[in-house]
């Protein structure tokens, strides 16, 4: 530990992360460093690659759906890869990949701090995950088939099927824990180790994202670990609890299973919310619009968010009452994201505009998520939604708010914040062509589910009627426009860290928060000394901030 | 906070945030039964007659000397604190493995009591308990969950809590930094909260 | 040496510990009493605020809440609300079910 601290003290301040000779050398370096910035690359190198495989599965379950019958596999299998593409694609993509990537590497910085509370637990986080997310894969592989019961594992179809659920259910236990984890660091982090001057409403806005995230995380990833881990023990050792044969009421499988994933959604959109908040301001060059309805609308997303869990089981003979009550308090909670909509569309108008990739993802992300979030209206109105469940219309809401919203989040802030991370930049104008190839292909993959939802066609079925699939293939050439666009966008910023252009000012976009004022790429120690704050963090006036005086020993 | 405060945190150990840590960390085992006391009060509600037939069948004797068990292992584990607090390390270190030893107490008696389910067939998956009426059965599936996943955390508790005594005897537990062993002592505390709810809800049904 | 200071403005005293042990036993012994006599559906309610009065005699004794942060009580505030609410909500459907 203490000669730990002696090297710190020796080249810390100087030292970028990425070439710091700590204890360790080599690939052992970063596998068992606790500097937050290194770990933020391994959750990258982790989250970019599970999305790889998710992104391929995806592209299978579309050309198996591009004739009304068996097109490449059978029906076994296709139950099995959309459930493996949901399960990877939630819990292990967009669950963790803005908070455990962006938070890790740039939360304490935007603190003005120089590591999180809890330097090795947030090690552990990773590994966890990794654990969590290679069980996943070897359900694939192993004999006995992937769990075919769709990412949400009703009971009690999960109790009795056959495949590997025992592996699946663990790993999505484990990857909770991590997330728990993640989320009491980040917490403890951001109460106890602002900079000097930085109050409450001096952090940035990603900031306040990710602490609305947090307590989310820690909160309700509890309920989902222990339902699952019900489900577990009900298999193993045939204790009643959800099986209807042993009294259980499978609908409180439900109520529990939702009490998590509705409010994971919102882990999943506000810390993306938090990247578009910082991006559109430094690309319109204006202090952002009504920064503390934006900072308040995401603890009352957290709050809302966490009481709406029912409107996933409208068509499941519950309550009128409870009908009643959930329905209600979904288009409450429409309120909050819809004020930070509002406020991201304020601060644009009159703006100076610099359409550069970052910001055309983070427009491209208001207009996606608008049309998800509008969609979840719809939904959320009893009468409606009782046509519309289960069938493709959820399947594009699904993915119009969670990859249009998160997903395009994350690409924003890749574009935004690698060359930070890396000290080079990509190649602008690919990126730019690579968006727009994604953004056609996210369209014209997803907006014809809202059609066939409309016309009936239900979700997670192998076969469907021959009346469909003239969507059906519009969607399935869309999906490879999109793995196209995504391939141009990922081989265009992996080419970038090896032969970008080198970056040395500090300050790429002109931005006004913390991250801007170390130097590019950071050094292990973030900050030569810690930093005072006096402004907030949009204040397009002058640069007024100042690094202070000597820290107190 | 004055920037003196601030940077004196940066530098040196900060004992709040360690404890806010830990007590994040409580929450999420609180809610961890939380989404189990959920369950219980639904079930319970949906099949009232059956649980209380079912629980007349625990022993309410042992509940409640394990209940006073578990009382008595949070007060030594209070006072090992406030020894410690007050430099006496011997002290300290007795009630450690004192409250350690009330914890072994506590798993025999579980280990009688479920052994005596067991030989009368109530255990998971046996044929005379899969004949009860539903209510009864979910009664026992929730019993053995709860407890046993409260079991499971008493054994961590205890294993912890002898981590501690370790670090004492070593002196990296001090009289002016102690807050690892007041983390252990949070979590054990609430491992005792747990099972204050525990007991009356299986045992004193009427 | 400052942060010793503040380590023993909070020692807490070994009698106050036994006290709040005897309540909490004679709590225990309370409610096993109590558990004879057939209050009905108000049986659960008193247990339940027995056990809520010794969580809390644990909470703020035991686990130094009373003299431990306001950010500290405020996360305690949250948690309960949390389950309370969702409680109720849960309870918006199983009381009014008709499965
Ligand atoms: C190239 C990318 C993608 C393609 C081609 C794709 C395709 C699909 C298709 C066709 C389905 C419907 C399966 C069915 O109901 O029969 C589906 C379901 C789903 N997708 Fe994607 N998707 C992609 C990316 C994503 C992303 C980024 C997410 C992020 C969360 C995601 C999450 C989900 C979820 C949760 C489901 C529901 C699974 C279920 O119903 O069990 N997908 N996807
Ligand atoms: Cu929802």
């Amino acid at each position: 530990m203490a000669s730990e601290t002696l090297t710190l003290h020796n080249n810390g301040h100087e030292v970028s992360y990425l070439d710091y000779q700590g204890k360790h050398k080599g690939l052992l370096g970063w596998l068992l460093s606790t500097d937050h910035k290194r770990i933020g690359i391994l959750y990258m190198i982790g989250v970019l690659s599970f999305f790889a495989v998710g992104v391929t599965l995806g592209f299978l379950i579309r050309l198996e759906l591009l004739t009304p019958q068996g097109t490449i596999v059978g029906p076994q299998a296709y139950n099995e890869f959309f459930t493996v593409h949901g399960i990877i694609m939630i819990f292990i993509v967009v669950i963790p990949v803005i908070p455990a990537v962006f938070g890790n590497f740039f939360l304490p910085i935007m603190l003005g701090a120089k590591d999180v509370a809890f330097p090795r637990i947030n090690l552990l986080t990773w590994y966890l995950y990794i654990i969590g997310g290679v069980l996943i894969l070897l359900s694939l592989v192993l004999p006995g088939g992937a769990a075919d019961t769709g990412w949400t594992f009703y009971v009690p179809y999960s109790v009795r099927t056959g495949t590997n659920m025992i592996f699946t259910l663990t790993a999505v236990f484990i990857i909770g824990f991590s997330s728990i984890l993640t989320g009491l660091n980040f917490l403890t982090t951001i109460h106890r180790m602002r900079a000097p001057g930085m109050d409450w409403f001096k952090m940035p806005l990603f900031a306040w994202s990710l602490y609305a995230t947090s307590w989310i995380q820690v909160i309700v990833t509890p309920i989902v670990g222990i339902t699952l881990l019900m489900v577990i023990v009900e298999r193993v050792f045939h204790v009643g609890i959800f099986d209807p044969t042993l009294g259980g009421d499978p609908l409180l499988f439900q109520h529990m299973f939702w009490m998590y994933s509705h409010p994971a959604v919102y882990i999943i959109i506000v810390p993306a919310m938090g990247v578009i908040s910082e991006i559109i301001p430094v690309f319109s060059q204006r202090t952002i619009f009504g920064y503390k309805f934006i900072a308040y609308s995401s603890l009352g997303i957290a709050v809302f968010g966490s009481l709406v869990w029912a409107h996933h089981m409208f068509a499941t003979g519950m309550s009128d009452t409870a009908e009643f009550v959930f329905s209600l308090l979904t288009f409450l909670v429409a309120i909050p994201s819809a004020i930070k909509v509002f406020n991201w569309t304020a601060t644009l108008y009159k703006g100076s505009i610099k359409l550069e990739a970052p910001m055309l993802y983070a427009l491209a992300f208001i207009f996606l998520f608008s049309i998800g979030g509008l969609t979840g209206i719809i939904q959320g109105a009893l009468n409606v939604d009782l046509y519309l469940t289960d069938t493709y219309f959820i399947v594009g809401h699904i993915h119009y708010v969670v990859f249009g919203g998160t997903g395009f989040g994350l690409f924003a802030a890749l574009h935004y914040w690698l060359p930070k991370m890396f000290g080079r930049m990509y190649n602008k104008k690919v990126a730019k062509v690579a968006f727009w190839i994604v953004f056609i292909g996210f369209n014209v993959l997803y907006f014809p589910f809202f059609i066939l939802g409309w016309m009936g066609m239900p979700r997670r079925s192998y076969h469907y009627l021959p009346q469909f699939q003239l969507y059906h293939v519009i969607a399935t050439v869309g999906s490879w426009i999109l793995v196209l666009g995504l391939l141009i966008m990922m081989v265009n910023l992996l080419v970038s860290l090896i032969k970008g252009k080198k970056i040395t000012e500090n300050n790429i976009w002109g931005g006004e928060t913390l991250e801007w004022k170390v130097s590019t790429p950071p050094t292990v120690e973030n900050f030569e000394e810690i930093p005072e704050v006096f402004d907030g963090p949009y204040e397009y006036k002058q640069n007024e901030y100042a690094s202070m005086e000597e820290e107190v020993k | 906070m004055t920037t003196q405060e601030h940077a004196v945190e940066q530098v040196h150990r900060d004992d709040i945030r360690s404890k806010m840590g830990m007590w994040l960390f409580l929450f999420s085992e609180l809610l961890l039964f939380g989404g189990l006391f959920f369950m219980y009060s639904v079930y319970r509600f949906m099949h009232q007659q059956d649980f209380s037939i079912a629980s007349k069948e625990m022993n309410t004797f042992l509940g409640t000397l394990n209940t006073v068990i578990l009382l008595t292992s949070s007060l030594t584990m209070a006072l090992s604190i406030a020894a410690i607090q007050r430099g006496k390390k011997a002290l300290s270190i007795f009630l450690q493995i004192v409250t350690i030893l009330f914890g072994l107490a506590f798993m025999v008696n579980k280990v009688i009591e479920w052994s005596h389910e067991f030989a009368e067939g109530n255990f998971p998956g046996s044929a005379s308990l899969a004949n009860r009426p539903p209510g009864q059965i979910l009664y026992f599936g929730l019993y053995y969950s709860m407890v046993g996943l409260h079991g499971l955390h008493v054994l961590v508790g205890m294993t912890v809590i002898g981590f501690m005594t370790v670090f004492t005897i070593r002196g990296k537990i001090t009289q002016d930094n102690y807050v690892k062993l007041e983390a252990a002592g949070l979590y054990w505390h609430l491992v005792d909260i747990i099972w204050i709810f525990l007991f009356p809800l299986f045992y004193l049904i009427t | 040496m400052e942060e010793a200071k503040e380590h023993s403005k909070h020692a807490h005293g070994y009698g106050i510990y036994v006290l709040v042990w005897l309540a909490l036993v004679t709590l225990t012994g309370l409610t096993a009493a109590v558990a004879g006599i057939n209050f009905g559906k108000l049986s659960i309610v008193v247990a339940i605020i027995i056990a809520v009065i010794k969580s809390y005699l644990v909470l703020t004794e035991f686990m130094h809440l009373k003299t431990e942060q306001r950010t500290f009580k405020a996360f305690i505030f949250v948690a309960l609300f949390f389950i309370i609410i969702s409680l109720a909500l849960l309870f918006s459907d199983y009381s009014f079910y008709v499965r």
